[in-house]
């Protein structure tokens, strides 16, 4: 025994191109991998089979359901996730995956088959180009067709996905390079000299920015996943405390600082909070840290803080001044730029604009919120389930979402303690994302709960992954709120179309009888003197469990900024 | 105000890197007037010299788009007053209708272009300058037989040096591990 273990590691041997991908997996400590076999990928699948003990293979019901759980493992665990598919469709079917990470900054490596390298570009079955197809939603993305680039071409894809700001890599590997032998030797990837991930960060830079904290009378931050990603959610709580920086959050910062935290005054944008929104207009310093002016968080540009000095902190340098023009641009990782920034600022308190946000606060608790979590319609709204699931978990779970009504509402009224703890689907808007997201974020932080609250429709674009569930035993906790609608397309119908409701209605099956099929517990409600009871049972059960709720049909979610309107027009009815 | 940008990206000689180049300038509709690509003095790095008629707020955007990009080392872009730049322009000529109006003679003293070959119908004629005289060129033999003709991408070079000299220090920091954790 003792000699195994002593054995060094570093000798060269003799081996499959399937087999030097494994090898490299368990190298790169990759233990979870996400997939779906077919013919271009089966020698990987055949070497697969003699790593059971060190990489566990989740096997989805699609390739989209493999690569959303990925994203879901890699955001709840902050790891690199991994896919494996098979060329053609199954590469394919990767697409919207890929392009979602890409835009929410998520690290993946997809590892693909492709056709034998003799028969590339001749139309062979199964065939496609999906390096092309790819490029413009991959951070990076490599063909191999020699067994003996395995291992190089993932150490690059590891390091890349993972370092300075991360996203999604794609491996194509030819068939006849997992057949061919190789010398197998792994060394992990620490530079490219092409790439830099990491700017420096600027010190004449963070003495302007500090310089504008220190003279602002009304200084407003904005955090994004940035912190998250650059694990500096204590940094930058710090920060902020600092000098009593009131800070909003984009739909990915989300969780990097707790809900109840005195300087946290809610969210940004579209269906955000009525303070941070209206006095985005009113602040006259603005602190961008990790985040990236999404059109959805600024609204009208042009009449976006145009009376506000911009500091912005983040890693990619194409960041700064895309959207909006900055005056002190910090590059580097927050997690050092925020430390050097914190030590330059003075202490403050800014109470009487704190206070701003508080007056603002109180007007949309009474003409928004109270009716959302205590309302007097009959039917349930989104609102109070949320609240009621908050008060059962206690702010402990990590809540996942699709896309819609449901998403907003979840994350307005959802209260966090911990970070990446809120995964959603931010950029892309991928609907389907919600269900095999919260299987992988529950196969990568399996002591954690892990509650999935979904739309109707998003349920069943991607329904097909109960089958992991049931596969799998994963304990996800889904919440179907069910308005029997495209909620949000109606919304906008209602609010924009003269409430044209073209093809927004949906006929939906008995979801607690498929759930059953699936071996997963169901109940289904539509009153509020169960919903107390259900989401107890829900909580308190062990294995997975489907809770239906159905809510009002035409319920719609404000605050909200009409697109192409300015934050400040943001409106409560 | 839009106007001719030449952008310089140095890059990895990766297959498939020109499409994802393209794919920059494709996602914001912005038209590629020119485009050549070659080794650079450094060896194994590769030069594209790109022409976009665009604003300098655009292509300030596009070329952070390139850097940003796993295999190019760095992107510049400058205006045409800051480099030195050329475009070649292949011209088939009628060699009876050259014979007939003297003209040889004129395109070599005049216009500055070389013969390349003669053949039995048609001459070869190679003009190298700014687009501008080319396209005086062409203009001037359109009326004489002219048959077909093909024009280059730009080629450029920054008149300061202090690009070459912070790509080598680019390419010598980029060997240096950086902390993945970020």
């Amino acid at each position: 025994m003792e000699a195994v273990l002593t054995k060094p590691t570093a000798q060269k041997v003799k081996t499959s191109g399937a087999d030097a991908v494994l090898q490299s997996l368990v190298a790169e400590e990759a233990s979870l991998v996400f997939g779906y076999p077919g013919g271009a990928i089966m020698p990987v699948y055949d070497a697969l089979y003699h790593y059971q003990e060190q990489i566990k293979h989740v096997l989805t019901r699609h390739e989209q359901g493999a690569i959303h759980a990925a994203q879901g493992y890699a955001r709840a665990t902050g790891e690199v996730g991994v896919v494996m598919a098979t060329s053609g469709p199954g590469a394919t079917n990767l697409i919207t995956g890929i392009a979602d990470a890409m835009i929410d900054s998520t690290p993946l490596v997809c590892i693909t088959g492709q056709v034998a390298s003799p028969l590339l570009g001749t139309d062979a079955f199964q065939e496609t180009d999906i390096i092309s197809i790819s490029m413009p939603v991959t951070k990076w993305n490599i063909q191999v067709t020699k067994a003996e680039d395995i291992p190089g071409a993932i150490a690059k894809a590891f390091y890349i996905a993972k370092s300075g700001r991360p996203g999604p890599v794609l491996i194509d590997i030819t068939k006849d390079a997992q057949f061919n032998e190789l010398e197998f030797e792994y060394e992990k990837c620490e530079a490219i000299r092409s790439y830099r991930p990491v700017p420096e960060v600027d010190s004449s830079q963070v003495a302007k920015a500090a310089e504008l904290i220190n003279q602002a009378k009304k200084p407003f931050v904005l955090f994004g996943q940035g912190v998250i990603l650059g694990e500096a959610e204590a940094e930058f709580k710090a920060f902020i405390e600092k000098a009593g920086l009131p800070s909003a959050w984009t739909l990915l910062g989300l969780s990097a600082l707790p809900t109840e935290h005195p300087l946290n005054v809610g969210m940004l944008g579209m269906h955000g909070n009525y303070g941070p929104n209206k006095l985005t207009n009113e602040c006259d310093v603005l602190i961008a840290v990790g985040m990236r002016f999404d059109d959805r968080v600024t609204g009208k540009l042009s009449e976006y803080a145009k009376q506000a000095k911009v500091v912005h902190l983040d890693i990619d340098p194409a960041e700064i001044s895309k959207n909006v023009k900055v005056d002190a641009p910090v590059l580097g990782n927050c997690k050092e730029s925020l430390t050097q920034l914190t030590a330059l600022i003075n202490r403050n308190s800014h109470l009487e604009w704190l206070e701003r946000f508080r007056e603002l606060d109180l007007i949309e608790q009474n003409q928004v919120i109270n009716e959302e979590l205590n309302p007097n319609s009959e039917a349930l709204t989104m609102g109070e389930v949320i609240n009621r699931i908050n008060k059962e978990t206690d702010g402990d779970a990590v809540l996942v979402t699709d896309v819609g009504q449901h998403q907003m509402v979840a994350c307005r009224y959802t209260q966090f303690k911990q970070t990446k703890s809120n995964i959603t689907s931010g950029g892309l808007g991928t609907m389907g994302f919600c269900l095999p997201a919260a299987i992988g974020a529950k196969l990568g932080v399996p002591n954690r709960e892990v509650i999935a609250v979904i739309g109707d429709g998003g349920f069943q674009m991607t329904i097909q992954e109960l089958g992991t569930i049931f596969q799998t035993e994963a304990a996800v906790k889904i919440v179907v709120l069910n308005n029997s609608f495209l909620g949000m397309v109606r919304q906008w119908q209602q609010l924009f179309f003269d409430k044209r409701y073209s093809s927004t209605e949906l006929v939906n099956p008995d979801f607690v009888r498929i759930a059953e099929g699936y071996g997963i517990k169901g109940k289904s409600i539509d009153s509020r003197d169960d919903l107390d009871g259900a989401i107890k049972e829900m909580i308190a059960h062990e294995g997975s469990y489907l809770l239906e709720v159905h809510v009002g049909k035409e319920d719609n979610v404000f605050p909200m900024v009409p697109t192409g309107a300015s934050v400040s027009d943001v409106r409560l009815s | 105000m839009t106007q001719d940008f030449t952008i310089t990206a140095f890059t990895e000689n990766h297959i498939g890197l020109l499409n994802r180049i393209t794919s920059i300038f494709t996602r914001r509709h912005l038209n590629i007037e020119s485009l050549n690509t070659s080794e650079s003095q450094i060896r194994g790095i590769h030069r594209f010299t790109i022409v976009t008629n665009t604003t300098e707020d655009t292509v300030k955007k596009v070329v952070l788009q390139l850097e940003k990009q796993v295999e190019i080392v760095k992107a510049v872009y400058h205006l045409d007053d800051e480099t030195v730049f050329q475009e070649i322009v292949l011209f088939k000529v009628s060699v009876e209708k050259a014979a007939e109006h003297n003209l040889v003679e004129r395109l070599i003293r005049d216009k500055n272009a070389r013969i390349l070959s003669v053949e039995q119908d048609f001459m070869i004629i190679e003009k190298t300058g700014h687009k501008v005289e080319n396209d005086e060129l062409l203009e001037f033999l359109k009326p004489f037989g002219l048959i077909d003709y093909v024009k280059s991408g730009r080629v450029s070079l920054i008149k300061l040096d202090e690009e070459l000299k912070d790509l080598q220090k680019l390419l010598a920091e980029g060997e240096q591990p950086t902390n993945t954790s970020n």
